[in-house]
């Protein structure tokens, strides 16, 4: 747990930067600090290992005032990444990934046993281990970035805009490993963005923060994007943000059969499987293909690839809401397919569906409102 | 004249003996490297130290900026005269040409020392402290290795100013391959003068070429980017490319 008291940060010039933050990150949690340039996010981050000492206010570490610790000592039990990876030119990625452990007096031996491990934790091919950085790409740079702070095994990881530096598939690729790498390890993290997409898809709580150094709201990403607390708050969570909070919205649906067809299949077969005129091709293992407009087949030819439309999303039928509906959106048939953790097929689900379903869960957290606040008053 | 140079250079009477071109060889030397061992005992603390800290980078830059403009013969003439007389025997000569060679090499050494430092990527050395390196293991485990290149190079400029600059120190008694400079002249050997410049020459030009090897090896592959294997680049996009699927 990391927690801040009335933490202020004031420069010489009279600049504030930080300005009585108080704050709670849990342990094992992913706290994300969000908000525009100039609203100390970065600076707050940095106060947690001392990279920049506070005015005033403590932050706690579990129940060590770190104020108290030796600035070496505190450093290297918490793990830092940093916007550019900030990786040593001269060293080869195992020792770039070594270098906490070596300088815990740990043994080389083990140290770089420890550095090869987490190569692969982090899904860096093991022949990059005697390497330069000049060697590798901006995203393979900030995958070995997170494995050298990972190496000491810290509990605590401060994370500035680590991945805000990669273009935006590689940036998706590491946010996803990074989500799966904390399901693993459980860390308590500090996540620097200003990026309020990221925030949300990475955050378990998110602190907006306002220009000034004051906390806007802390919430969970779906919270805040509900029941944003002021105008501030509401604008820097932007346009649809009534859509995207169904991201954080699942339920099953049911999803209605889909009669399907393959390739090689003549026209009758496509016209008799076909609804609205629309037939989904599926291959072997029932994974879709596309749709393909029945009447498009010519009498007497078969379905093949280049007959396939294939402008369709894909959901998760245990996904959420807003995959849901935008699988639905986007097919050409209307109907939205749904598929299973093996990628086959489940069914489909048209819009009107999908929105019947936010609805009743809307319906929901509105009798849930008006318990509380009956409860409450 | 060509061949009155090669006659004079070639004839092995002129290399043995006391005042032959082998013993200047070795006197040349002598002053040089005395002379360059005391520039880097100046030069590189202090670079390292201004580079660090970024303290006083203005006024010491500026004044070892300065120094490059002081004319090397004419400190020399006027530390002979005017401060010779208080120096000990020995020391005389030797003294302010020592002194004169060092002030020669310093800025160099110093300024290339203090920029290489400076220039080393902030976020490495933002990296090193924050994985809670103390400030000399910054300095000796990142800043250094990094601003090599740089600090050699001033390093290498120095040593090349020195080994062609001590030839002035013959016109104060001393030794060193100068003294077949100002001694043809004064003999009017136009052969044996211009040899001396040749040697000179060749001296700076091998010391040079032993320099880049040494380059070589102490400055880390990372950084002067000489992969260990050529198709090195090629295994990236390769790797890369997997990596994405």
């Amino acid at each position: 747990m990391i927690k801040f008291e009335s933490v202020v940060k004031k420069y010489p010039d009279g600049t504030v930067a930080v300005n009585g933050l108080d704050l709670v990150a849990p342990s094992g949690k992913i706290t994300v600090f969000v908000g525009p340039s100039g609203c100390g996010k970065t600076t707050s981050l940095r106060m947690i290992n001392r990279m920049i000492e506070p005015t005033s206010g403590t932050i706690w570490l579990d129940d060590q005032d770190t104020g108290k610790v030796s600035e070496s000592t505190l450093r290297r039990g918490i793990g830092y990444v940093i916007q550019h990876a900030g990786l040593f030119p001269h060293r080869t990625i195992v020792d770039n990934i070594a270098t906490v452990p070596l300088l815990l007096g740990w043994d080389k031996k083990k140290a770089r046993a420890r550095s090869l491990e987490l190569m692969e934790r982090v899904g860096l091919d093991p022949n990059f281990a005697r390497r330069y950085p000049a060697q590798l790409s901006g995203g393979q740079q900030q995958r070995v970035g997170v494995a050298r702070a990972l190496a000491a095994d810290p509990p605590v990881m401060l994370m500035d805009e680590p991945f805000s530096a990669v273009d935006p598939v590689v940036r998706g690729e590491l946010q996803d490993e990074f989500l799966r790498l904390q399901s693993e390890l459980g860390k308590t993290i500090i996540f620097v963005t200003h990026d309020i997409d990221e925030a949300v898809k990475l955050g378990d709580q998110v602190a907006v923060l306002k220009v000034g150094g004051t906390l806007a709201q802390l919430a969970s990403p779906a919270e805040l994007l509900t029941d944003p607390v002021d105008d501030f708050v509401a604008g820097f969570v932007g346009r649809d943000r009534g859509y995207r909070a169904l991201g954080f919205e699942s339920g099953t649906l049911d999803a209605a059969s889909e009669q399907t067809v393959k390739f090689g299949d003549d026209s009758a077969t496509v016209l008799r499987a076909g609804r609205d005129g629309w037939a989904l091709a599926v291959d072997e293992a029932r994974r879709p293909l596309g749709w393909v407009r029945s009447a498009a087949v010519p009498s007497g030819k078969q379905v093949g690839p280049e007959l396939l439309h294939r402008g369709g999303t894909l959901a998760s039928v245990s996904g959420s809401l807003r995959a849901a509906l935008d699988a639905a959106l986007s097919s050409p048939s209307g109907r939205g397919v749904l598929i299973d953790e093996n990628g086959a097929l489940v069914g489909t689900v048209t819009a009107a569906e999908v929105v019947q379903r936010i609805e009743s869960h809307l319906h929901a957290r509105r009798d849930q409102h008006d318990e509380g606040a009956v409860s409450g008053g | 004249m060509i061949n009155g140079i090669i006659e004079w250079l070639s004839d092995g009477e002129h290399w043995s003996g006391p005042d032959g071109i082998t013993a200047r060889l070795l006197e040349h030397l002598q002053y040089s490297f005395s002379a360059l061992a005391v520039v880097l005992l100046i030069g590189i603390p202090i670079g390292l130290y201004i580079g660090h800290t970024g303290k006083g980078s203005v006024a010491i830059a500026g004044s070892a900026n300065a120094l490059r403009a002081l004319p090397t013969f004419g400190l020399l003439l006027y530390l002979v005269i005017g401060y010779g007389d208080k120096l000990p025997t020995d020391w005389i000569y030797l003294g302010p040409s020592l002194f004169v060679l060092v002030v020669l090499g310093v800025p160099a050494v110093l300024s290339n020392t203090y920029a290489g430092v400076q220039n080393v990527d902030p976020a490495a050395r933002d990296a090193a402290k924050g994985m809670g390196m103390t400030g000399m293991q910054v300095l000796l485990r990142v800043e250094l290795p990094n601003a090599l290149p740089l600090i050699l190079s001033g390093v290498r400029s120095a040593m090349l100013q020195i080994i062609a600059t001590a030839t002035v120190v013959a016109y104060v008694t001393l030794g060193g391959l100068g003294r077949f400079i100002i001694d043809g002249l004064s003999q009017q050997d136009y052969f044996q003068m211009a040899g001396g410049a040749i040697l000179v020459a060749v001296l700076a030009v091998a010391l040079d070429l032993a320099f880049a090897v040494i380059q070589r090896y102490v400055v880390s592959r990372g950084i002067t980017g000489r992969y260990a294997a050529p198709a090195a680049n090629a295994d990236v996009v390769a790797a890369e490319s997997k990596a994405s699927v």
